[in-house]
């Protein structure tokens, strides 16, 4: 799509006079909070993407969750655990966020199971390796990050807050997969291979996670103009190339791009082409892992049915003793 | 490196734990004596405990019945993991060996669990049932264990009893909420209790090392009265009864395992031993 869609924000005399506060709540960059009114679209697009971020995080729970039990020292389970439940953690706060929209959580919950909702498809790969603890922190939380954090400033309050605490934790994130690299990186030959090996699987997904490129992507022209969305996919690309190149060279793993190369001109890392198919493959639900992330997910969630189900009903039997105490109560006075 | 990591952690209460675990290893070489060989083996014992009970807990981790629950049961995994490398670690400085040596590179009749940690996850009320019971006696455990004469293991007693009576509260609420839900989960509570009801019995078993660390251990006999006056008002608004039945052989303290254990084991230590000598 193309900035046509981008809305009209100067007063003219056929909108309302919520839109036109709406409008100017945007243009003073100030925030909007659910009691204000918004254009359905605008609250359509947000809770898209932040049940989608929100899916991301659940999902994104398993490939690291692989290793949980196979962590190598009792310092990295240690973490790996702390890690994990903070993903947990922050998929509870955005779908908090989601619900001051109006979405419920058994709706999102569902059209995830369901597979109707779209999530971070860099989940879809596997992790085969423990280094892949590292990849994913160093690479998909330090591309989570370069996209994230300018969420912080997005227009809709609920959203910015949570991400504001999310990033924080992100950035720890990323740091301990830049350490566990380093370890390995420092470490035997076969530790050394298996960094690198891992870096090589999870390049090009790292960098296929800030979407498609700006002539090629739909949803963005409208987000950057409701401030949802502050900067363009190809350029927080482009800032996460230029911030990976230095990190790559202190851990001593080679980037997978032959064409990568510095240019003088933009002071920019230039990088060479990436494969969109394989992007559009997985995006389809055809990555190595789609269909069992998926499976897991839903397993759990049937699985768990019946405790859910319990804390429910024990919960609407608390409340009925509670009101009948009450009514007891009142009727002796 | 371990300085880094704490001094970037975000300062709330999410995530704190992680700070700790990093920092572990520097606080407690530092005011760290040596333990005694009894000692140690005593400290094998509670720490091997609190290990394998992490691992299984830590499987829970994206499978649990709510997202609540994939946190509150991290949450309690990862303090157990906190405690198991204290106790590991001080045992360790009898044997000049590290945590991870001791976790990774023993073999099972070397392990020192008793069998109700080694019960598989099972069902969420058979996860519960086992969180319920061994909570409670940790409880009882480390709040006498405050007092021992050794000060190691009094200041490791002093944090876990802290972070235990939130576990006990923690199961205590699913035992309530099981019980009294739905009657599928009313079956499923009545039928974990009594599946792990048989491994009760080993936990309070005394042993000869027990004599020969008077006013350092616990004394696990001693504690039965105080685990039962506990559970009992729970069972009984939960309107459960103490199941009957066989009491299992038990033997976890002299290396006598479950069947469990030994796969627990393998797939712990599989990539560990795939390197010996490498650093992680």
């Amino acid at each position: 799509m193309t900035s046509t869609i981008t809305p009209d924000t100067s007063a003219t005399a056929d909108i309302s006079v919520e839109e036109q506060q709406f409008n100017d709540l945007i243009e003073a960059d100030s925030r909007i909070e659910p009691r204000d009114w918004m254009p359905e679209g605008y609250r359509k697009s947000l809770v898209r993407q932040i049940s989608q971020h929100a899916h991301s995080e659940i999902i994104g729970m398993q490939p690291e969750s692989n290793w949980i039990t196979r962590a190598p020292s009792l310092k990295r389970k240690a973490i790996l655990m702390a890690k994990v439940q903070d993903e947990a953690g922050h998929g509870l706060y955005l779908y908090s966020a989601a619900q001051t929209l109006g979405a419920t959580r058994d709706d999102m919950t569902d059209a995830l199971i369901a597979g109707k909702a779209r999530y971070s498809s860099i989940f879809n790969y596997p992790t085969p390796s423990w280094a892949d603890m590292g990849s994913i922190g160093w690479l998909v939380d330090g591309a989570a990050i370069c996209n994230q954090v300018p969420l912080c400033r997005a227009s809709y309050g609920p959203y910015g807050r949570a991400m504001v605490r999310i990033c924080k934790e992100e950035s720890f994130h990323q740091r301990q997969g830049f350490e566990i690299l380093l370890e390995l990186m420092q470490g035997t030959d076969e530790q050394r291979q298996m960094a690198q090996d891992s870096v090589n699987r999870w390049y090009w997904p790292a960098l296929m996670m800030f979407g498609p490129p700006d002539d090629d992507s739909p949803n963005s022209a409208q987000s950057m103009a409701w401030k949802i969305k502050r900067h363009s996919n190809d350029e927080l690309r482009q800032r996460f190339v230029n911030m990976l190149v230095p990190q790559a060279a202190v851990l001593g793993v080679t980037l997978p791009d032959p064409d990568l190369h510095f240019n003088e001109q933009t002071q920019q890392w230039d990088l060479g082409v990436i494969d969109w198919t394989e992007f559009h493959e997985v995006l389809a639900g055809r990555g190595p892992n789609n269909a069992q992330r998926l499976q897991r997910r839903r397993d759990a969630h049937e699985d768990g049915a019946w405790v859910r189900e319990a804390a429910a009903a024990y919960a609407m039997k608390q409340n009925a003793r509670t009101q009948s105490a009450r009514t007891e109560e009142m009727a002796a006075k | 490196m371990s300085e880094q990591i704490k001094a970037d952690a975000p300062a709330d209460d999410h995530g704190h734990v992680a700070v700790d675990v990093t920092t572990l290893d520097a606080e407690l070489i530092e005011g760290a004596s040596h333990a005694t060989p009894d000692i140690a083996e005593y400290a094998l014992w509670l720490g091997d405990d609190s290990l394998v009970l992490a691992q299984q807990l830590g499987a829970w981790i994206s499978r649990a019945p709510e997202l609540e629950e994939d946190v509150a049961l991290g949450n309690v995994a990862l303090d157990l993991i906190g405690h198991a490398r204290s106790l590991l670690h001080y045992a360790g400085t009898a044997s000049n060996r590290t945590e991870d040596d001791l976790a990774y590179w023993r073999t099972e009749p070397d392990f020192r669990s008793l069998h109700i940690v080694e019960q598989p996850n099972g069902d969420f009320a058979h996860t519960i049932a086992r969180q319920f019971i061994v909570s409670h006696y940790l409880f009882e455990l480390y709040s006498r264990l405050r007092a021992s004469a050794d000060e190691t293991l009094a200041a490791i007693a002093a944090k876990a009893v802290k972070e235990v009576d939130y576990h006990r509260d923690h199961s205590t609420q699913w035992v309530l909420r099981l019980a009294q839900g739905t009657d599928e989960s009313r079956r499923r509570m009545i039928t974990a209790l009594s599946d792990l009801w048989p491994y009760v019995e080993e936990i309070f078993r005394d042993d000869p090392l027990i004599d020969r660390l008077e006013g350092i251990a616990v004394r696990p006999s001693s504690l039965l009265a105080a685990f039962d006056a506990a559970i009992a008002p729970v069972l009984a608004e939960a309107e459960l009864e103490v199941p009957r039945g066989f009491i299992a052989s038990g033997g976890g303290r002299t290396g006598k395992h479950s069947e469990h254990l030994a796969f627990l084991l393998a797939e712990m230590q599989v990539l560990t031993r795939a390197h010996p000598g490498a650093s992680w």
